[in-house]
Parts: structure tokens; sequence; C-alpha cells
């Protein structure tokens, strides 16, 4: 293993034999998604300072349209899935020290990718698809859209099956057995990736057939069923690549290990099977389902996959606080979190995803996902204010925290400006919290639509001044100072990853902060050996994470109380609905 | 602590699959409860106390036929005022309402009797649209070729606007319907 390897490098800090083909697909898949966080952020800006009523920055409503269903694209689809393709390259071979199989594939892949997205977004700016990122029927867009919009899906699904490939071989030649936790984390992605794509491809290929006329009618019923395969679909491959970052941040911070390593892949699993249901709850309110299937999805079946998101909301800070207990840090019930390092990019990325993720936007997700409640939040801001905080909140922010570190060994560069690197999360962070309060409350307490230009209905007395108050006024305006902060923290963020990309100092070695020495350590036949070391002093009736525990039953405590107050407001509806 | 716990960005080596810990126990216990707890406020608590559900239904309609049934409900029940060039419409308690929603307006404005119930008929003859009853915030979904069944009875008197909020074409910020509730 030490005698280098055709084909690859030794990375200087990690000891990982990195792969030239994976290396450079990494490379391309990460920069193409920072390119369209870039793009997709100015859009962001533009569409929440319309949304600003005192603002209101754009007059054109053609523009505002076309540019609520790019900013949605680019972000949703194309800055998350290129970061996760670049993902599922160094969870399954970098992280493996493999080679990679079928390198032809994957740039295949990256090409469709790029060329569909591409296609995508100039259909979108150029008025040919002012149909949303939701593209709904009878909505009409090019063939154009649609073709590009099937090419991209079929490069991510290639990308996909490159990883799987990999992920197998490496296994077949026995140069894995179990796999470290992040590619387990990466593997759950992968599959939840397979029915996504598939079930968008079932609901996008008939509207291609239908613009070209192939077709005469598409059903705006099943599109929606099927199309929510892929739209939500693809938020849950959000979500286990997510969670698996936060494992590698926990790691590379702190040097965190797995509480219980079967318990936190036990929670993956309930990913795998359960959280698909989820993609239903956008067809709560919707004709044509019966009282069975909305509670059965709209429940994951009785909440098993929000078992697995509540598993691991307490193993990942147990992980942190077993670790720092470990060092020391073990006066009372917090001290490990005092000492925590704050400083550290990857860390108060972690934490700060980890919290809004959790109490922002897991629970109003939990709560609006239930088939009554639904009526009070469907089409309303509630919806993208709970899922900016798990988009944006939690993953984009993960995301950007592992950049910090991943971004400097793959391209073997120093940090660019490690100052605002430092501070980043916290503007970011604060910016999308403050973007989230705004938007949640101006569609939770006042019911104000989410795309909609103009809530003053250019003062037609139809409108009877719905809307017209001064809370309205306030939560959008929140949400505007909220977006310029989160816009301001984005912005850092491109500034310290293309300047690392491009003007970073080269280096074997870079500096990448404070990293725990075994986060990478490669061990010498990984889990080969078969040979269990004993569980030493591990007392099965003692409390290993006592902090946790305290912060896990408050959240719980949060998530209760907050559940009981939604009944309460529906039980205050002035009509009666059946 | 374990010894052979390793970090999540390597395999673990040997065995790795141990028993839950105290406080890992308790969590999923916790957590396990609290689940099934939601499962029963959706599935059996609420059906069973609350005024507000989601038992309404849906069927299949041709597009033409709804907006043709609209027009003859307008034309039976209509009270031959306009409102915003509206047509305003007093059906009986206890029957049916349609309510056709086309770029950019809900038609008709309907008039209701506090405390009696309806049998609202929602559907579209062009693209989907949104149904959002302000202030209650009350959010129905209404696609083209299905019709959206729900029986509502208004318990307060009162000005209700409807306002579109799914994005229905360049002038969805401008569409917009009326309720009218009377005792």
């Amino acid at each position: 293993m030490e005698a280098l390897r055709a084909g690859s490098w030794r990375c200087q800090v990690t000891g990982l034999h990195v792969d030239h083909s994976a290396e450079q697909l990494i490379k391309f898949n990460a920069v193409t998604a920072v390119l369209y966080l870039a793009a997709g952020g100015l859009m962001a800006i533009l569409v929440a300072l319309t949304r600003w009523e005192a603002i209101h920055i754009l007059d054109d409503a053609e523009w505002f349209y076309r540019l609520v269903g790019a900013h949605g694209t680019a972000m949703l689809l194309f800055w998350i899935l290129f970061f996760e393709v670049a993902g599922l390259y160094f969870g399954g071979i970098v992280l493996l020290n493999a080679r990679m199989m079928a390198p032809a594939a994957g740039w295949a892949g990256y090409i469709l990718m790029l060329a569909g997205s591409l296609g995508m977004m100039v259909t979108m700016l150029t008025g040919r698809a002012t149909v949303m990122f939701t593209a709904y029927p009878p909505l009409e867009a090019s063939q154009w859209f649609y073709l590009s919009y099937i090419l991209f899906a079929v490069g991510a699904l290639i990308a996909v099956v490159v990883f799987l490939v990999n992920v197998v071989g490496a296994r077949v030649r026995g140069e894995v057995q179990t796999l470290p936790l992040f590619t387990f984390a990466m593997l759950a992605a992968a599959i939840i990736a397979l029915f996504s794509l598939i079930s968008g491809a079932t609901a996008i290929v008939p509207l291609w057939l239908k613009s070209i006329d192939a077709i005469d009618y598409v059903d705006p019923g099943i599109y929606r069923l099927l199309y929510w395969g892929l739209g939500h679909g693809a938020q849950q491959i959000n979500l286990a690549a997510m969670v698996g970052i936060w494992y590698a941040l926990a790691t590379i911070t702190v040097g965190a290990k797995p509480i219980n390593e079967g318990l936190s892949r036990f929670a993956f699993v309930l990913y795998i099977f359960f959280i698909q249901m989820a993609a239903m709850h956008h067809l709560l309110v919707d004709p044509g389902l019966g009282r069975w299937v909305r509670t059965i999805n709209a429940s994951y079946f009785i909440y098993a996959a929000v078992l697995g998101s509540m598993i691991h909301a307490f193993t990942i800070p147990a992980s942190v606080e077993l670790a720092q207990r470990t060092k020391g840090y073990s006066r009372g019930l917090f001290e490990w979190l005092k000492r925590a390092p704050w400083g550290e990019p990857g860390f108060s990325a972690l934490v700060l995803s980890f919290v809004m993720f959790g109490v922002m936007g897991g629970i109003s997700g939990v709560i609006i996902g239930g088939p009554q409640l639904n009526m009070l939040a469907h089409n309303t801001l509630t919806v993208p204010a709970h899922f900016h905080m798990t988009v944006v909140s939690g993953t984009t922010l993960a995301f950007m925290g592992i950049t910090y570190y991943l971004v400097p060994l793959i391209f073997r560069r120093e940090v660019f400006q490690p100052k605002i690197a430092r501070a980043q999360p916290w503007v970011y962070g604060a910016g999308m919290f403050i973007f989230g309060i705004g938007m949640g409350f101006a569609g939770h307490l006042e019911g104000v639509p989410r795309r909609h230009f103009d809530i003053d209905f250019a003062g037609l007395p139809m409108a009877n001044g719905v809307f017209d108050n001064a809370r309205v006024d306030l939560f959008l305006a929140t949400m505007g100072i909220g977006a310029t902060l989160a816009f301001i923290g984005g912005a850092m963020y491109v500034i310290v990853a293309a300047g690392t990309v491009f003007l970073g100092r080269r280096s074997e070695a870079p500096d990448i902060g404070r990293v725990d020495p075994e986060a990478f350590a490669v061990p010498a036949v990984s889990g080969a050996s078969g040979e269990a070391e004993p569980e030493a002093h591990r007392d099965l009736n003692q409390f290993e994470a006592p902090g946790t525990f305290a912060i896990a039953t408050a959240f719980l405590t949060l998530f209760v109380l907050l559940y009981a107050y939604s009944w309460f407001e529906l039980s205050h509806v002035s009509w009666v609905i059946r | 602590m374990a010894s052979n716990r390793t970090g999540t960005l390597v395999a673990p080596r040997g065995r790795w699959w141990f028993p839950l810990g105290k406080d890992e126990k308790l969590w999923f216990a916790m957590a396990a409860i609290w689940a099934v707890t939601m499962f029963a406020m959706i599935f059996f608590i609420w059906p069973a106390v609350g005024d507000n559900q989601q038992t309404f239904g849906g069927y299949r309609v041709d597009e033409a036929e709804f907006a043709l049934l609209t027009q003859q409900f307008i034309e039976e029940h209509g009270t031959g005022e306009n409102l915003f060039g509206v047509p305003v419409v007093a059906p009986p308690p206890g029957s049916d309402v349609y309510m056709l929603a086309t770029r950019y307006q809900f038609r008709p404005v309907v008039q209701l009797q506090r405390g009696e119930t309806y049998r609202f008929l929602f559907s579209s003859n062009d693209v989907q649209h949104g149904f959002s009853l302000q202030p209650d915030n009350i959010n129905l979904q209404v696609i083209p070729g299905y019709v959206l069944a729900v029986e509502m009875t208004p318990e307060k008197t009162g000005e209700y606007e409807i306002v579109c909020n799914e994005y229905c074409g360049i002038g969805h910020h401008l569409m917009l319907g009326r309720i009218r509730v009377v005792d």
C-alpha cells in the first residue's frame, strides 16, 4: 500500500491514495456546484428583495417569476446535486483508498448534467420555461427545457451508478469490508437517489413527449404524484448526504467517533425504507387521494423516518460530547460544549446547520407534513420557510463547512483568506435564521402565499386589504434583511472556495486547521482481520453523554409544545371542514 | 469507553454492533413513543375530536363540463349582483357550491349563511390554482380535470378573500375571489 500506485497520488495529510480520475471528477463537480450557488444566490437576493414590499426591487412580474423558478432550480438541483456527486466520488473512491472504476462513465455523467443544467437555465431565464421549479402541467414550457431536464437526470443517474459500481467493486476486491460511516451515508443517499431520479423521469418524459406533440395529454394529478417522487426525493438525498457530512465534520473538528456505530447505521436504513413516503406531503390537499394513503404516507408510516432523524439528533452531539470528555473537558453537563472549537468553520457550520435543521426545519416539516395541519400551510410562505431551513440552513451550510477541509486537500492548495472562512458560517447562519423567522411567520401567522409577485394586488378593490397590515410588512422586511445578510455570507463562501481553487498557494500538505490526527487514518487492513477488540470499561448503566441527553430532551419538549400548539391553532379556524 | 470506536471517515474495525447504552436506549424509547403519538394524533385522535378534517376526496371531471356546470349554478342561484365584475351567488344551505378557478379569478363570489353546511366543488378549466381562504388561512389545491369536494361550514360572518397561491401564469398575483358569510 505504501508504494505509489499508478494513476494516483498519496495525500501527505491523510495518507490516502487519491485516484487521478476521481480527483478530476471531484474538482469539476465541486467547482460547477459553487458556480451554480453563486448564480442562484444572485437570483435569490433579487427575489427576496422583491418580496420585501417596501423595496420591491423587480418591477416586472415576468422577470420575478422567471427568477423564482431559476433560483430554485439552480440551488435545489444544480448546486446541491453537483456537490453531492463530488461527495459520492470522495466517499466511494477516495475514502476507500480505491482506484476508480469506469471513469469514462463518470465523465459522461458530468457532461450530461452540465449540458442539461445549462439548457434548463437558459430556457428558464429567457422566458421559454416560466413554469417554476415544479413545472406543473398544464403549464407549458419549451421542449428544450424538458429535454435538458431529462439529460440532467440521466447524467445524475449515471453518476449514482458509477458510485455504486465503485463501492461494490472495492468490496468485491476485498479492499473494504464494512464501509466507513460517511460512505455508508453516501450509499443511503445514492439508493434514495436511484428511486427519486427514476420517479422524476416518469414525470418529465411525458411532459417532453407532449411538448413535441407525441402525446395529447398529461394528467396533472398523476404528474404531481410522480414529480414529487423526485422533488421531495431529491431533498431526502440531501438529508442523507448532509447527515453523513455532519458525522464527518464532527470527526474532523473534534475527533468524534460514533457513540454507537450500529445505531447510526440503523437510522440511515430507516431513511432508505421510509423517507420516500414523504413525497406525498405535497399532495395532502389534492383531490384524488384517499384518507388512508394520505395518513400512511404523511406519517412516513408511523413516523419511522422521523425516528431515524431523532436518532441522529442524539448520536451526533453525543459523539462530539464523548470525544470532548475523553480530552478532559468533562466538568458538569456542558464543559465539553463550552470548550469546543467554535472558531473552527467546520465546527460552527456543523452546530448551526444541525440546530437550524432540527429545530426550525425538522419540527416545522413534521407539523406541516400531517394531513390536517397541512391545510394551514400548503403553498403559503410556511412551505419555503420550512425547506429553506432544511436545505439552506441545513444542507447548504453543512456543505459549506466540509468545503473548508476537502477543497484544500483535493486541490492541494492553502485555504484562501482563512479569516473570512472562520466568520462565514456565523454570518450565513445568522442571515438564514433571521430569514427563516420572517418568512415562517409571514406564512404561518398571516397566510402570505409563496411564489407571488405582489401581495398588494396592484391595489385591486377586490383584495379588500388582505395582507395590508403592519405585521405582514414587518415579517417580510425581516425576511429581506435576513436574505441580505445570508447573501453576504454566501458571497464570503464563494470568495473563499473560488479563491482557494484558483488563487490558493499550492501545498502538498495544506493547513486545514485543527484536524484530529486519526480522522483519516487508514487502518492497516480495514475490518478484514475480523478481530473484535473487547469493549473496554463500558458501563451500560451510566449515561455516556448526559449533556447531549439534556439538550435532546429540551429539543423534544419544544417539539411537543409546538406540535400541540399547532393543533390548538387548527381548532380555532372559524370554518368546519370535512 | 469502547476502545475500538473509529471515526466516521474510516472503516470500523472488527465488530461494530454493540448493545445500546443507557442514554441511547432511553432516547430511542422517548423518540419512538413520540413518533407513535404523532401517528395516533393524525389517524385516531384528531378524526375523533376535531372539526377540521381531511376526509374530503375528489373525482375526475371534464374541464369544459365543469365550467358549464358552474355557469348553470350561477344562473340558478345568482342574485343578479356583480361584485368587481364577478357574479354573486347565494346558494341555499346544504347545496353544492361550484367554484371555478380560472385565469385570473375565482368564479363566482359566493354568499353563505353562517352555521350552514355547503359542499364546495373546486376545479379549474385551464391550469392548476391554489385556493387560499384568508384570513383563516385554509389552503387547498385546485387541479384541472379533477374536482376537489369539501364540506365547509362557516362559523363567523364576514368577508373572506380567496387568494391564488399556486403559480398560474403572468397574472397570478392579480387572481382573487370572495366569500361572504351573512347571518
